[in-house]
């Protein structure tokens, strides 16, 4: 095991990949010169030369549309959307052709495509630099959205992600890009649609995404003074999701809280909160509550995306209305 | 050539100075840690914005970028707020929420800067569009990047405008960089001006963006052009950036020699050697005009640091009409 960071073992997962299979290729906005705007293609261009690392215009319709189209050719595209705002730019290419292709054309085409993008707020970055808007993918038929919130896992979810043959929105977490964390040394992948429990407990399941895993690991220290002991679910992928590792752990603790960033309203915890009513209702103690952010956009001066940001406290507090 | 008064040419001066300063305090208060997010700065760059608002009147309408700051004070805002906005203060012009990419101010006609690249293009046209069908002889300055010019929404923005003949001048900054890629990486051709013979109705230039009184001029012209029915115009302005992408980048894309070679095409030294040849500013109406720009910038970061901070019970307010 070595110890690398979050935005190293992005680098080293596309290094990876490329090394092993020459139908790889990377493109975006300044990912070969410059080396990516956080890095996480920093040396590829080095060392795979310019038709392997590609610079494009600033053009995200043209971005995921040359990945579309390469990967219906036989490649194996991975693409960055620089923030995960920006992709709504490109929302035709996403959503009614790379997502329907392989059904509309009756089965027949794979589509090998990664989209590698970063959410989150918690920089200032203003309302079109902070969203995580993973629920609108999750709701489209024929993509897969995958969310890793560790080391370990981002390495092993990208390097997954780019021998998938379907076309996957991956996203990172531009404040995790300087987490700590170890890698296997020897080249490993991680199952897309498998869950990952973070931390075992028996009184409360808390399923958590991306920046909010760490959020309620957090709380779960500061719950276990007071003698709660939570369970955290790292699902990984939102889409599919890993239903059964969510039921059983749901089943086994009789109490479900649902963190994740984004907007409450109509977001993911909606789907997993639901799921668990019409699935484990009559193992349910309490009602599954749902932490997430508020229905406004992301706001850029300090207190003010502080109140909007989702954490620990929000956590804690959740987990003890449903241990009541 | 400019037939500009003594008087005009003062005030050129004024504005870009006053953008300088305003952009070089907004720097050392990012650096110390005073100003949160992203700050992009169009310090080198404030002839584009000086020359380009200059015959502008206050009804007329600009939409800007990231790098909108220069814009912003050449339409005429106001700096308390512009100021107070880029530090998150309640007094800011979008209560704190917005910060320096999402300025607007629609009371002088600033439409709003946009973290979205080429986001601000189709609205404006939006703006050129409701000008004409209100006959109110308005017209509307889009500005943008040479990056910008990759996105379609450009595009489809140039082609409506022409197709409609609107009221509206798409300005492109060229600074030769989008981010930390150069020119070549983006573009397949010299001149962003040459994107123009795309489309029917769009006249187009390539100026140097540095000569504050050519940037008057071509404004001149494409502005009588959109008054008077006659459809859009494309103004390239090639311009240098003196600073990083944002503030904090260290440049390590950047070559030397373009970091070093900046100063040299400082278009305030230049217009100011120029003022002076010219007998219209002597030493010490220089200083004077420096001392009275000093004086706005100093009064509205003081404005901006006693501001309070938004209440953070208003989070949840003007997500709509209510
Ligand atoms: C749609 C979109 N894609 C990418 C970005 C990231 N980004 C911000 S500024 C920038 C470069 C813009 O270059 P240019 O238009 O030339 O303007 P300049 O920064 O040189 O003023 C990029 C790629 C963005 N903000 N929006």
């Amino acid at each position: 095991m070595a110890e690398t960071r979050y935005i190293r073992a992005v680098n080293d997962a596309l290094r990876e990949e490329m090394e092993r299979d020459g139908s790889v290729f990377v493109a975006g906005e300044d990912v070969a010169l410059a080396g990516g705007s956080f890095s996480a293609t920093r040396g590829l261009l080095d060392k795979f030369g310019a038709d392997r690392v590609v610079d494009t215009p600033i053009a995200e319709t043209g971005i995921i549309g040359l990945a579309i189209g390469a990967a219906l050719t036989g490649l194996r595209p991975v693409v960055e959307i620089m923030f995960m705002d920006f992709i709504t730019c490109a929302m035709d290419q996403v959503v009614n052709q790379a997502a329907k292709i392989r059904y509309m054309f009756g089965g027949k085409p794979k589509l090998p495509l990664v989209i590698r993008t970063q959410c989150g707020a918690g920089l200032n970055a203003g309302p079109q630099h902070s969203q995580c808007l993973e629920a609108w993918f999750a709701h489209v038929p024929g993509l897969k959205v995958v969310m890793p919130s560790t080391v370990t896992d981002v390495k092993g979810l990208l390097k997954a992600s780019i021998r998938d043959d379907n076309p996957i929105l991956f996203i990172e977490n531009k404040t995790l890009y300087g987490l700590k964390g170890e890698v296997p040394d020897e080249d490993f992948t991680l199952p897309i649609g498998k869950g990952d429990i973070k931390k075992e407990g028996g009184d409360v399941t808390v399923i958590a995404t991306s920046r909010m895993v760490h959020q309620a690991l957090k709380a779960a220290s500061k719950l276990s003074e007071e003698g709660i002991d939570i369970e955290v679910i790292d699902p990984r992928t939102i889409s599919p999701l890993d239903k059964s590792l969510i039921l059983d752990s749901v089943k086994k603790t009789g109490r479900a809280v649902v963190a994740f960033e984004e907007v409450k309203f109509a977001g993911f915890g909606a789907e997993v909160s639901a799921m668990i009513a019409e699935e484990a209702f009559s193992d349910l103690k309490a009602p599954v509550q749902r932490i997430g952010a508020p229905f406004c956009p992301v706001p850029f001066s300090k207190p003010l995306e502080k109140a909007y940001l989702p954490g620990e406290e929000e956590i804690v507090e959740a987990v003890k209305k449903v241990v009541k | 050539m400019s037939k500009l008064d003594k008087e005009s040419k003062i005030s050129l001066l004024k504005t870009m100075l006053t953008i300088r300063k305003f952009e070089e305090k907004v720097s050392e208060n990012f650096a110390a840690g005073q100003i949160p997010g992203f700050i992009h700065l169009s310090i080198g760059q404030e002839a584009v914005s000086a020359g380009a608002c200059f015959n502008l009147r206050k009804e007329d309408y600009i939409s800007t970028t990231h790098r909108g700051h220069g814009q912003c004070i050449a339409k005429g805002v106001e700096i308390r707020p512009l100021m107070a906005e880029i530090f998150g203060k309640s007094t800011g012009y979008c209560k704190g929420r917005g910060g320096s990419m999402h300025i607007a101010s629609l009371d002088y006609g600033m439409l709003g800067a946009n973290g979205i690249v080429a986001g601000g293009i189709p609205m404006a046209v939006g703006a050129a569009f409701s000008a004409k069908y209100r006959k109110t002889d308005q017209v509307v300055a889009s500005f943008f990047g040479d990056g910008a010019t990759g996105e379609g929404a450009f595009y489809e923005s140039m082609n409506i405008a022409s197709i409609l003949k609107l009221p509206i001048i798409f300005v492109c900054e060229n600074n030769k960089w989008a981010e930390f890629s150069p020119q070549q990486v983006h573009m397949d051709i010299e001149n962003v001006a040459q994107r123009a013979k795309a489309f029917g109705n769009v006249a187009a230039e390539t100026i140097d963006g540095n000569d504050v009184e050519l940037v008057v001029d071509a404004m001149e012209r494409a502005i009588e052009r959109a008054r008077s029915g006659n459809g859009p115009t494309l103004l390239e302005c090639i311009t240098t950036r003196f600073h990083g992408h944002y503030e904090g980048d260290p440049q390590k894309y950047r070559p030397k020699e373009d970091i070093e070679g900046v100063r040299s095409k400082d278009p305030i030294v230049r217009y100011k050697t120029k003022l002076k040849e010219e007998g219209v500013l002597d030493d010490a109406g220089a200083e004077a005009l420096e001392k009275e720009v000093e004086g706005i910038i100093e009064d509205a970061l003081q404005f901006a640091k006693e501001s309070p901070e938004p209440d953070s019970k208003e989070l949840l307010n003007d997500v709509y009409v209510n």
